[in-house]
C-alpha cells in the first residue's frame, strides 16, 4: 500500500511538486497570518520553508540539489528549475509598464556596473584578508561574490583550481540567499516600492534568483522590474571579470 | 483564447534566449546573457502593442498572467533545490563575504538613486531647452 502511494507520487513528480509547494505556502501564508499579523510576507516565509527543505534534503543525501535529490521531491527540480522559473519570471513582466522602464534607464545602467565593480572589490579584499595573493584566485573569489555563476565561470576561463571555484559558488550562493531574506528587512529602508529604486536594486545585487525572490516577498508588482536588470548583471559581470578585473588585479599583485 | 497568451509568452522567451546564448557565444562566455531581460522587454513591447491596436482579448491575457501568478510557488521550488548545505560549508569567508556585500549593495540604492534622478533632471532641461525631441533616445 505504502508502495503504491509512493510509486503513484514518484510518477507523477511535477503533479506531487505542485501539491508539495502548495500546501508550503498554505502553512506560510496561514503562519504569516497568525503569527505575524501579515507583517512578515507569506511568501517570504515561504522562500525560507524552501531553503529549510533544501538544506534537509542536502543533509540526508549529501546531494547539490537540495530536496530534489530525494527522489520522493524529484518534481520540485523541475518545477523549480530553469526553464519553468525563467518562463515564469518573464510573464511577470506583463504587469510592467514601459514608460518605466525608459525612466530608469541610465540610473539602471549606472547601477549595473556599479553593481559589479563593488562586489567584486569587496570580494578581493576580503579574500586578502584571509590570506589569498595569488591574482587567479582572488579575481575568482571576487567574481563570486558577483554571482555564483560569475565566479566558476570566470575561474574556469582563467584556469583556477577546483576548490576555489566551490568558494567562488559559495559566496555567490551565500549572497543570493542573503538578497532573498535581506530584502523585505530592508525596503523600507531604502524606500523599495517604485519601479525604479527596483530597478537600480535589481542592477546592484544582481542575483536573479535573489532578487527575484526578494521582491517576491516584498511587493509582487515590482518582479519584473528588478528581475529585468539582474539578468543583465550576470553577463555584465562574465564579460568584466575574466577581462577588465582579471588584469587589473594581476596588474595590483 | 488562453493558449494566445501562453504563445506569445513563450515566443517572447524563446527569441529572448537565442539572442542571449548567441551574445554570450559573441562574448566568448558559455552562458546566456541578459536573455531573460531581452525577453522581458520584447513581451512588455508586444503586450503594449497588441493593447493599443485593441487585439489582446482579455482570455489571451488571463494566459500570460496566470504564469505570472505561479511565480511565486515557483520560486519556493527552486529555493528548495540550492545547495544550501554546500553554502553554509563554504567556511566564514563565504559567509562574510556574501553578506557584506548585500548590504553594502542595500545602503548604496538609496545614493545611486539619487544619482540617477539628477540624470533624469538634466536630460529633461536639455530635451526642453536645445534638441528637438526626435534626437533624445
Amino acid at each position: 500500500m505504502m508502495n503504491m502511494i509512493k510509486e503513484g507520487l514518484e510518477n507523477n513528480g511535477l503533479i506531487t511538486a505542485f501539491a508539495i509547494i502548495g500546501i508550503v505556502m498554505y502553512i506560510a501564508y496561514f503562519l504569516s497570518d497568525k503569527l505575524t499579523k501579515g507583517r512578515v510576507h507569506g511568501s517570504a516565509i515561504a522562500i525560507m520553508f524552501g531553503l529549510i527543505l533544501a538544506y534537509i534534503g542536502g543533509v540526508n543525501t549529501g546531494g547539490e540539489k537540495g530536496i530534489s535529490d530525494i527522489q520522493l521531491f524529484s518534481g520540485i527540480g523541475l518545477m523549480g528549475g530553469g526553464m519553468l522559473r525563467d518562463f515564469a519570471i518573464i510573464a511577470t513582466a506583463f504587469g510592467a509598464s514601459f514608460s518605466e522602464v525608459k525612466k530608469t534607464g541610465i540610473s539602471g545602467i549606472t547601477a549595473l556596473f556599479f553593481g559589479v565593480f563593488y562586489s567584486f572589490v569587496i570580494g578581493v579584499v576580503i579574500a586578502l584578508c584571509f590570506g589569498y595573493r595569488d591574482p587567479v584566485a582572488l579575481t575568482t573569489i571576487g567574481g563570486g561574490a558577483v554571482t555564483y555563476i560569475v565566479g566558476p565561470v570566470s575561474g574556469t576561463a582563467i584556469g583556477a583550481s577546483s576548490d576555489i571555484i566551490a568558494l567562488s559558488i559559495a559566496i555567490g550562493l551565500i549572497k543570493s540567499i542573503s538578497v532573498m531574506i535581506l530584502t523585505p528587512i530592508f525596503a523600507k529602508k531604502i524606500k523599495l516600492n517604485n519601479p525604479r529604486t527596483a530597478m537600480i536594486y535589481g542592477g546592484v545585487m544582481g542575483t536573479t534568483s535573489g532578487v527575484a525572490a526578494g521582491l517576491a516577498a516584498t511587493d509582487v508588482k515590482l518582479v519584473p522590474y528588478g528581475a529585468m536588470t539582474a539578468t543583465f548583471y550576470t553577463g555584465l559581470g562574465c564579460l568584466l571579470v575574466p577581462s577588465i578585473l582579471f588584469l587589473l588585479t594581476e596588474i595590483i599583485f | 483564447m488562453i493558449i494566445f497568451g501562453v504563445a506569445l509568452l513563450s515566443i517572447c522567451m524563446l527569441i529572448g534566449v537565442i539572442v542571449g546564448d548567441a551574445l554570450g557565444g559573441l562574448m566568448g562566455v558559455e552562458a546566456n546573457v541578459g536573455g531573460v531581460g531581452v525577453s522581458m522587454l520584447l513581451l512588455v513591447l508586444a503586450v503594449d502593442y497588441l493593447k493599443k491596436k485593441n487585439k489582446l482579448q482579455v482570455k489571451s491575457e488571463e494566459g500570460i498572467a496566470f504564469w505570472g501568478g505561479i511565480y511565486i510557488p515557483i520560486v519556493v521550488a527552486m529555493s528548495a533545490q540550492q545547495n544550501v548545505v554546500a553554502a553554509l560549508d563554504g567556511g566564514g569567508m563565504a559567509l562574510l563575504a556574501g553578506v557584506v556585500v548585500v548590504v553594502v549593495g542595500f545602503l548604496s540604492i538609496p545614493f545611486i538613486s539619487r544619482i540617477g534622478e539628477k540624470a533624469k533632471v538634466n536630460e529633461q532641461e536639455i530635451e526642453l531647452s536645445i534638441l528637438p525631441k526626435e534626437q533624445i533616445k
